[in-house]
C-alpha cells in the first residue's frame, strides 16, 4: 500500500516538474512555475520519507538543517554573482550523485548484488557526478576570480585529458565485467575528480556561458544515472529535464559564438592573435559625457548594448536612469541582448530586470538587428566582441563568423570603455575607429552617471 | 530486477528527454538564468536517493555518504527555488510598480 502511495506521489511530482518548466515560457506565468516545482519537490520528499526501509530520521533531519543553513544565504547573493552560485550548485548536484553511487557500490559489493546493469549505471553516475563536482568548483572559482580566469594551456593538454578520460572508462568497463575488483573503484573516482579539474583549466571567462550550460547538462545526466541505479523513474524524468535544459542552453551558447562543443572544450580561446589590423595607427573620436548626452537627446530611437563590463562596473542602475530620462523625453529606448553577453545564459536580462528596466525593452539579437539600420544612436556599455564588425568580414579574426549585434549600422554609436586597451583575447575592435563612433572613456558607472546628469539638465536626479 | 524494467526505464528516459527538449525550447530567452537555477533545484531531486541511503543506515560509510548527499541536495533545493523566485519577481511589465 505504502509503495503505491510513494509511486503516486512520484507520478504527480513528475507531472508538476514538467509543468514547472512549461510555465517559464513567459514572465507572466514564471513564478507559478516555481510554485509547481516546490510542490513537486515536497510531494517527492514526503513520498520518499514513507519508504519502509528508512529506520531513522535523525541524520536526514540534521542534513536538512545543514542544507537549509547553507542554502538560504546562497540565495541572497548579488545578481552579478549568480553565475558563481549556479556553478557551485552544479557542483553540489554532482557531489550528491557521486556519493550516492559510491554508497550503493559499497553496499551492493557487500551483498554480492552487483549485476552488470547496476554496475554500468553506477560507473556512469560516479564518472559524471565527480567530474561535474570538481569541474563546477573550478568554474565557480574562475567566476569568483579566486582562480586565474585566463585560460591555462600547456603542450599535450588535450592528449593528456583524453588519455585520463579513456583510462577512467577502461577501468569502468573492467569493473562492469568484474565488480569484485574493488581496487579499481577509487581509481575511477580519482580519475573523474582529476578530469573535472583539467577540463576547466584551459577555459577562459568569455566561454563560461557555454561551460556552465554543459556542466548543467552533466549534472542532469548524473541524476538520470542515479535514477537507473536506484530504479527510480521520477529521478530519471527530473534528471532528463535538467539534462535537456543544459543541452539546449549549450547549443544556443555555441551557436551564438559560432563554435562547436569540441572547440569550446579543447580549443582554448584567445590563442589566435589578432591580424594585422592593429598595426596601422588609427584615430578615435573621443568625447565627454555631455557630448554623449547631446547625441542621445537629439535621437528619436536609442539602442543600448550591455556587456559583462556593465556588470563588473555595477552600472546597470545608471543604465536604467538613462532609460528613464530618455523615455520621459519621448525617445524610444531598447536594449540589445546578445546570447553570450555576461557570464551565463540570460545574465544581462536578470541584471537589467533587477534595475527595474521593463522586460519588454529587452530585445534578442536576431530581432534587434532588423531595427539597427534605422536606429539613431547605439550606446555600448561594457560590451566589446559582440559588437565587433570584424566578426562579419575579417577571416583572420578569432571571432570571425560569430553572430554580432550590428551596432555599426546605426547612425551614431557611443561606446564607453575604460581605455583603448583591447578587450578579451586582445582582439582590436574596428567599431571604435569608425567615423560615426564617439568614444567616452572612463569607468562605466561614473560616465553613465554624468550622462544622466547632463540628460536631466545638469541638476541630476540624486 | 527483470530485464523488462531496464527497458521501461529507458523508455521513460527517452520520453522525458524529448518532453524536456520541447518544453525548454519554448522557455522565454529572457528567463534563461532563472531557468538554470530552477532546473538546478529540480535535479536536486537526487535528494530522494540520498534520503533512503542516509535513512536505511546499512553501514557507517553509507550513512556518512548519504548524509552529505542529503545536505548537498537540500542546499540546491533551498537556494535554487529561493533565488529563482527572487529573480522572477524582478521581471516587470512596462508601467507596473513594485
Amino acid at each position: 500500500m505504502i509503495e503505491h502511495l510513494t509511486q503516486a506521489a512520484y507520478l504527480v511530482a513528475a507531472a508538476l516538474f514538467i509543468l514547472s518548466l512549461h510555465w517559464l515560457n513567459r514572465p507572466a506565468t514564471a513564478r507559478q512555475g516555481v510554485a509547481a516545482g516546490v510542490a513537486a519537490m515536497a510531494l517527492a520528499i514526503l513520498g520518499t520519507l514513507l519508504h519502509p526501509e528508512i529506520v531513522s530520521y535523525k541524520w536526514i533531519a540534521i542534513a536538512v538543517v545543514i542544507g537549509t543553513v547553507i542554502g538560504v544565504p546562497l540565495s541572497w547573493v548579488p545578481l552579478t554573482a549568480v553565475p558563481q552560485r549556479t556553478a557551485l550548485s552544479h557542483a553540489f548536484g554532482g557531489l550528491a550523485a557521486g556519493l550516492v553511487g559510491t554508497a550503493k557500490y559499497l553496499l551492493w559489493l557487500d551483498e554480492g548484488a552487483l549485476t552488470t546493469f547496476r554496475m554500468t549505471a553506477i560507473t556512469v553516475e560516479v564518472l559524471l557526478g565527480y567530474l561535474t563536482f570538481t569541474g563546477s568548483l573550478m568554474a565557480a572559482g574562475k567566476l569568483q576570480e579566486v582562480i586565474p580566469t585566463r585560460p591555462i594551456t600547456y603542450r599535450g593538454q588535450n592528449v593528456m585529458n583524453l588519455a585520463l578520460l579513456g583510462l577512467a572508462i577502461l577501468a569502468g568497463v573492467y569493473l562492469i565485467a568484474r565488480p569484485e575488483a574493488w581496487q579499481l573503484f577509487p581509481l575511477i573516482v580519482a580519475l573523474s575528480l582529476l578530469f573535472g579539474v583539467l577540463l576547466i583549466i584551459p577555459i577562459g571567462g568569455a566561454d563560461m556561458p557555454t561551460v556552465i550550460s554543459l556542466l548543467n547538462s552533466y549534472a542532469g545526466l548524473a541524476a538520470v544515472a542515479m535514477g537507473f541505479v536506484l530504479e527510480n523513474k521520477m529521478l530519471i524524468v527530473a534528471g532528463a529535464l535538467d539534462g535537456a535544459s543544459g543541452l539546449i542552453l549549450s547549443i544556443i551558447m555555441c551557436r551564438a559564438m559560432n563554435r562547436s562543443f569540441t572547440n569550446v572544450l579543447f580549443g582554448a580561446f584567445g590563442q589566435v592573435q589578432a591580424s594585422g589590423a592593429a598595426a596601422t595607427q588609427k584615430t578615435v573620436k573621443s568625447g565627454t559625457p555631455q557630448d554623449a548626452a547631446e547625441l542621445l537627446l537629439n535621437a528619436s530611437s536609442v539602442v543600448v548594448v550591455p556587456g559583462y563590463g556593465m556588470a563588473v562596473a555595477q552600472a546597470q542602475h545608471r543604465v536604467r536612469e538613462i532609460y528613464d530620462q530618455l523615455t520621459k523625453k519621448g525617445v524610444d529606448v531598447k536594449f540589445a541582448i546578445h546570447p553570450v553577453a555576461g557570464r551565463m545564459p540570460g545574465h544581462m536580462n536578470v541584471l537589467l530586470a533587477e534595475s527595474e528596466v521593463p522586460y519588454e525593452a529587452l530585445v534578442e539579437m536576431d530581432d534587434i538587428n532588423h531595427d539597427l539600420p534605422q536606429t539613431d544612436v547605439v550606446l555600448v556599455v561594457g560590451a566589446n566582441d559582440v559588437v565587433n564588425p570584424a566578426a562579419r568580414h575579417d577571416k583572420g579574426s578569432p571571432i570571425f563568423g560569430m553572430p554580432i549585434i550590428d551596432a555599426d549600422k546605426a547612425k551614431f554609436v557611443i561606446a564607453n570603455k575604460r581605455s583603448m586597451n583591447p578587450g578579451f583575447a586582445g582582439i582590436d575592435n574596428e567599431l571604435y575607429y569608425a567615423d560615426n563612433t564617439l568614444m567616452v572613456f572612463g569607468d562605466a558607472k561614473a560616465v553613465l552617471g554624468d550622462i544622466v546628469k547632463a540628460l536631466s539638465g545638469g541638476s541630476g536626479i540624486h | 530486477m527483470s530485464s523488462l524494467d531496464l527497458w521501461s526505464m529507458l523508455f521513460v528516459f527517452l520520453l522525458a528527454a524529448f518532453v524536456g527538449l520541447q518544453v525548454i525550447q519554448n522557455v522565454s530567452r529572457l528567463l534563461h538564468t532563472p531557468l538554470m537555477s530552477l532546473t538546478n533545484a529540480i535535479s536536486a531531486i537526487a535528494v530522494v536517493g540520498s534520503i533512503i541511503i542516509a535513512g536505511e543506515q546499512k553501514s557507517t560509510v553509507s550513512l556518512v555518504l548519504g548524509t552529505i548527499a542529503v545536505a548537498a541536495s537540500v542546499t540546491n533545493i533551498v537556494s535554487g527555488f529561493l533565488i529563482t523566485d527572487r529573480m522572477l519577481k524582478m521581471f516587470r511589465e512596462k508601467g507596473s510598480k513594485r
